[in-house]
């Protein structure tokens, strides 16, 4: 197999209720090292459940991922090894309440890399410099703004140095003006060659950086292209009346 | 008018003053708070531990489920375990417990305060769990998710995330149970022990007199729970400081 490829899906499969609800309907996909693969689709089109599944957040029904090439869905696997390489951003940020921005960056690296406090609290200020909140290290979640907490979310997800970072619905939940700053963010980090999932929204970002525009509904791929022929020719109907709902 | 005020004061030194009678309740108000405190904190260990695998088995028993494999067997069984507990502790008054653990189950055990704080630390700890449960399951399940997404397992998600946020949602309610085992150990009597009550009633037995010895055991409880009380207070207003 290409060793390009970071994640490989085959057969993805989650049913709820005994397999009477279909969330994610058999998908295959290849995700490829420094690609940005941009998933959009209507609300419960499996979308989200599809980006929680890549990482195990939700267990599959039937599938298989393999992750650097090992499938992280059978039953020897470490998935808290991988979980390590997979950064993950929420759709409601997360962050730990109780503790300051610095230290909700240094817990995962101090306690799962046993990394020095000194080294994990210079990386963490490296990171906050990165997303423009040096100043912030010492405050609690609560004294930030919604799009501030999102970017110390990534940067979080960042200080473990993954291979992949998941984007579950990363400005859905923030104020207007918000959404720009984080979006600047992960277009830097695309830049950088990060490989990344984005569920989004954001249909400008998906033209801007997006390496690849997927189309999800009923929890299947229905389309998948570049975004330049995604947005410009639009094949399945479905599709095409879903960007026609949809601000761009 | 002073006959009477002279008759109080005879009773009040022939209660205390009296071979030093006043001694024996504060013996007794020492042994209640030994008891209570060490009760408190074999409760809180009790407690942490049947909250973690009944929670444990309400949100992950499902997946753990599907995986197959000993685990989930295990815990299955742990859970049946701590739910019997929480039946058979919560279903029964606490001096049966106490008097079965002196008379029955500790036998050779002649130190009434140690059975005691076994007792009533056993006790507590069936109602410390469901507290530790409340708070655990008070937390938003993205905040676990969070902690497994960055490859925390279980254990060290619930460790460094989860019961560290619940500690404080519940501190309040832990407190209050404090409260009343202070009061809950005035029985600890039964079984010999020598506590703030069974002192007053000591006294009562060496007097005659009951009005005086038991209206100071109960001014001594009320000062301990109105002193526990405005701790809670300055705690509660801590945690909201911390909150903004």
């Amino acid at each position: 197999m290409n060793d390009n490829v970071l994640i490989k899906v085959r057969g993805l499969k989650k049913y709820y209720n005994n397999g009477k609800v279909k969330a994610i309907d058999g998908v295959d996909i290849d995700i490829k090292k420094g690609e940005v693969v941009v998933v959009v689709g209507p609300s419960g089109s499996g979308k989200s459940t599809f980006l929680r599944s890549l990482n195990l957040l939700e267990m599959p029904t039937e599938g298989q991922i393999f992750f650097d090439g090992e499938d992280i869905n059978s039953k020897d696997a470490n998935i808290n090894l991988h979980r390590q390489k997979m950064g993950m951003v929420f759709q409601h940020f997360n962050l730990f309440p109780h503790k300051t921005v610095l230290s909700n960056i240094t817990l995962a690296p101090m306690k799962l890399k046993k990394m020095k406090k000194g080294e994990a609290e210079k990386k963490a200020m490296e990171l906050l410099t990165m997303i423009h909140l040096q100043d912030k290290a010492g405050e609690y979640p609560a004294q930030l703004s919604g799009g501030q907490k999102q970017r110390v979310a990534i940067a979080r997800a960042l200080a473990m140095d993954p291979e992949v970072m998941l984007f579950d619905e990363p400005t859905s939940a923030l104020d207007p003006e918000m959404v720009g700053e984080v979006l600047d963010i992960m277009k830097e980090l695309a830049k950088e060659g990060m490989t990344m999932v984005v569920v989004t929204h954001e249909m400008g970002f998906a033209k801007e950086v997006g390496s690849r525009v997927i189309f999800f509904d009923e929890g299947k791929i229905k389309e998948e292209n570049t975004p330049y022929e995604f947005f410009a020719n639009p094949k399945e109907p479905r599709l095409k009346d879903f960007l026609s709902k949809v601000l761009i | 008018m002073g006959e009477w005020f002279q008759k109080l004061a005879d009773k009040f030194y022939l209660c205390f003053i009296d071979d030093a009678r006043w001694t024996w309740l504060v013996d007794g108000l020492k042994n209640t708070m030994i008891i209570t405190v060490f009760a408190l904190i074999i409760g809180v260990i009790i407690g942490i531990i049947i909250a973690t695998v009944r929670s444990t088995y309400d949100k992950n028993g499902e997946a753990m489920k599907k995986k197959g494999g000993a685990g989930y067997v295990v815990l299955k069984i742990a859970n049946a375990i701590c739910n019997l507990y929480l039946t058979v502790i919560r279903g029964t008054p606490v001096v049966v417990q106490l008097m079965i653990m002196y008379f029955v189950i500790l036998v050779n055990e002649q130190n009434g305060v140690i059975v005691a704080i076994i007792a009533f630390g056993i006790n507590s700890g069936a109602y410390v769990a469901e507290i530790f449960r409340s708070g655990i399951m008070s937390i938003d399940p993205g905040q676990f998710e969070a902690g497994r997404s960055l490859g925390f397992n279980y254990i060290q998600t619930m460790m460094h995330i989860v019961i560290p946020q619940a500690v404080k949602v519940i501190l309040p309610t832990l407190w209050n149970e404090f409260i009343v085992l202070v009061k809950e150990t005035s029985v600890a009597g039964y079984v010999g022990v020598v506590d703030l009550t069974k002192a007053g009633d000591r006294i009562r037995g060496r007097t005659f007199e009951a009005f005086m010895p038991l209206l100071a055991v109960a001014i001594v409880y009320l000062c301990i729970v109105i002193i526990l009380t405005q701790i809670l207070k300055v705690i509660e207003r801590r945690l909201r400081k911390s909150e903004r």
